[in-house]
């Protein structure tokens, strides 16, 4: 299974193997990583599963959608590799993957 | 405050979920049991109507969390169990069967019912309700192109359900009571829109029309209506909306009022008893008055705000109100609640399918209803929680982006 870093936005590290075809946002939520709050579970309904993915790995996460990225430019403190995790889909590709996560969702 | 050793929490939906995994990401370390009917772990309803109806979604992904995951966080979860009695005065909760639990704090996190179909023959087979992933998994073998369906209610269940239908290739109908679609939740306007969008994908409707009686014998064949004619059809589906669970809370002598009561911190009338989500009656802060909300953004505030209380942490803000409908391609999402408006301003293109609707009163905003306009969803639900004031003439101003309208108009 392919494995993604979440690090909080305190520096803590979180390593969880994610199924391929699950979304980065599933993959944090289901393993209780704090920080990502996805309230609406992955609808692209609500801005409040906001990362930064890393540098090396931005190229490799694909496109965001116009959907995603108007709901982007409502959320805090938007970097250029900010993505929605529920719109990222894991892929083999994926393995080793880093994601951080701002230091709040509302 | 009194040391809490173990909190109850009744209901194990996504208010109960997030109640027991929220009091541990604060620090609580007494004794956590979370008790659900239900036989999964908690779960999303939202996609119940949309991608799980469709079979797009399986059931793990539906799971809030594997069943692991509060075996992790050292939160009991027991499913298949119900809570039938609270002994308010000896801080008991007593399971169906018999068993009696201690607690020091309760959550009552009871959700809703489904409003059932008042009518004769509601009880044939091939009549559906729709408000748990079993009730799902009864439809969905249903879902075969060609068969008949009635919808009976036209808000947001018996919409996405259509929808579903339609994509799958069923034959549908809609019965409506009300003069238009969606006439609890939306303006004429809106109602419009969504009206002529289903009938363009094939979708039959009959407004001002109330079922009367299910007819057939071993298995529903049609819905009779109340001026005498018939819809024929192989399965019907009720979406006529829902009931705050609240009996529990009545028989523990708690004050209810269509909802348990409670107030801004989830208390209800006993300072050990706490209730959140869909059963509440709570107060809405921004719009000074009290509700009832039924949504995901209800249930995980609640949950956020009981644990807050039980940790004594610093409490969450409240949120505008928001909610979301997913029907074909259509992404509705609602902020605030229009009730009472006085001045409606709808910005952008019905026919592209990409428009938003504000609500105003006495030319604050009040609510906005967005379609394919997450900017207007957005900035609008922010202007909403700072009670701002908006010309129409700038909320349908299509020459610039929404955000620096949202922006000059905070300025």
């Amino acid at each position: 299974m392919p494995k993604i870093t979440y690090v909080e936005h305190n520096g803590k590290e979180h390593v969880i193997d994610v199924a391929a075809g699950m979304t980065v946002m599933e993959g944090a939520v289901k393993h209780n990583v704090p920080g990502i709050d996805a309230d609406c579970g992955g609808a692209c309904a609500c801005a409040t599963c906001h990362v930064y993915v890393d540098e090396a790995w931005a190229g490799k996460t694909g496109e965001s959608s116009g959907m995603e990225q108007s709901m982007l430019d409502f959320a805090n403190d938007v970097q250029p590799t900010s993505r929605l995790s529920c719109q990222i889909k894991v892929t083999a590709e994926l393995d080793g993957l880093v994601v951080r996560l701002p230091q709040s969702q509302h | 405050m009194s040391e809490i050793g173990r909190v109850i929490i009744v209901g194990a939906g996504q208010a109960g979920g997030e109640a027991a995994i929220r009091l541990r990401q604060l620090g609580f370390k007494g004794e956590i049991m979370l008790i659900g009917e239900e036989p999964l772990p908690p779960y999303q309803r939202p996609p119940l109507s949309k991608k799980f109806l469709s079979g797009e979604m399986p059931e793990d992904r539906l799971l809030l969390k594997p069943a692991e995951a509060y075996a992790e966080e050292n939160i009991t979860l027991l499913t298949g169990k119900k809570v039938v009695w609270i002994d308010r005065s000896q801080k008991k909760a007593r399971l169906e069967g018999g068993r009696e639990l201690g607690y020091d704090a309760l959550i009552l996190a009871t959700g809703s019912r489904v409003r059932a179909l008042p009518v004769a023959g509601a009880d044939l087979p091939g009549v559906f309700m729709l408000r748990t992933a079993a009730d799902v998994d009864a439809l969905r073998p249903e879902f075969k192109p060609g068969k008949r369906l009635v919808v009976i209610g036209a808000g947001y269940i018996g919409l996405e359900v259509a929808a579903v239908a339609r994509t799958l290739g069923l034959e549908v109908t809609v019965l409506e009571a009300a003069a238009r679609p969606l006439a609890r939740v939306t303006s004429p306007e809106v109602s419009g829109f969504f009206l002529d969008y289903h009938a363009s994908k094939g979708v039959r409707f009959a407004l001002s029309a109330q079922a009367a009686v299910i007819k057939g014998d071993a298995r529903v064949r049609a819905v009779g209506l109340k001026d005498g004619s018939e819809v024929p059809c192989d399965l019907v589906l009720a979406g006529i909306g829902i009931l705050p669970e609240t009996s529990l809370a009545e028989t523990a002598g708690l004050k209810v009022e269509d909802g348990i009561v409670v107030d801004r911190q989830a208390r209800t009338s006993d300072p050990s008893i706490y209730a959140i989500g869909d059963c509440v009656r709570r107060p809405l802060v921004h719009y000074d008055r009290e509700g009832r909300l039924e949504s995901v953004h209800n249930a995980i505030e609640g949950g956020k705000i009981a644990a807050a209380m039980i940790t004594g942490s610093a409490m969450p803000a409240e949120e505008v109100p928001w909610f979301w409908s997913d029907q074909y391609d259509l992404k509705l999402q609602i902020a605030g609640l229009s009730t009472g408006y006085d001045q409606l301003v709808i910005r952008g293109s019905m026919e592209k399918r990409a428009f938003a609707a504000f609500y105003l009163k006495a030319g604050k905003l009040l609510a906005v209803d967005a379609v394919n306009s997450p900017a207007e969803f957005l900035g609008g639900k922010r202007l909403i929680e700072r009670g701002a004031s908006v010309a129409p003439a700038a909320l349908s101003d299509m020459s610039k982006p929404f955000k620096e309208i949202m922006t000059a108009a905070l300025a």
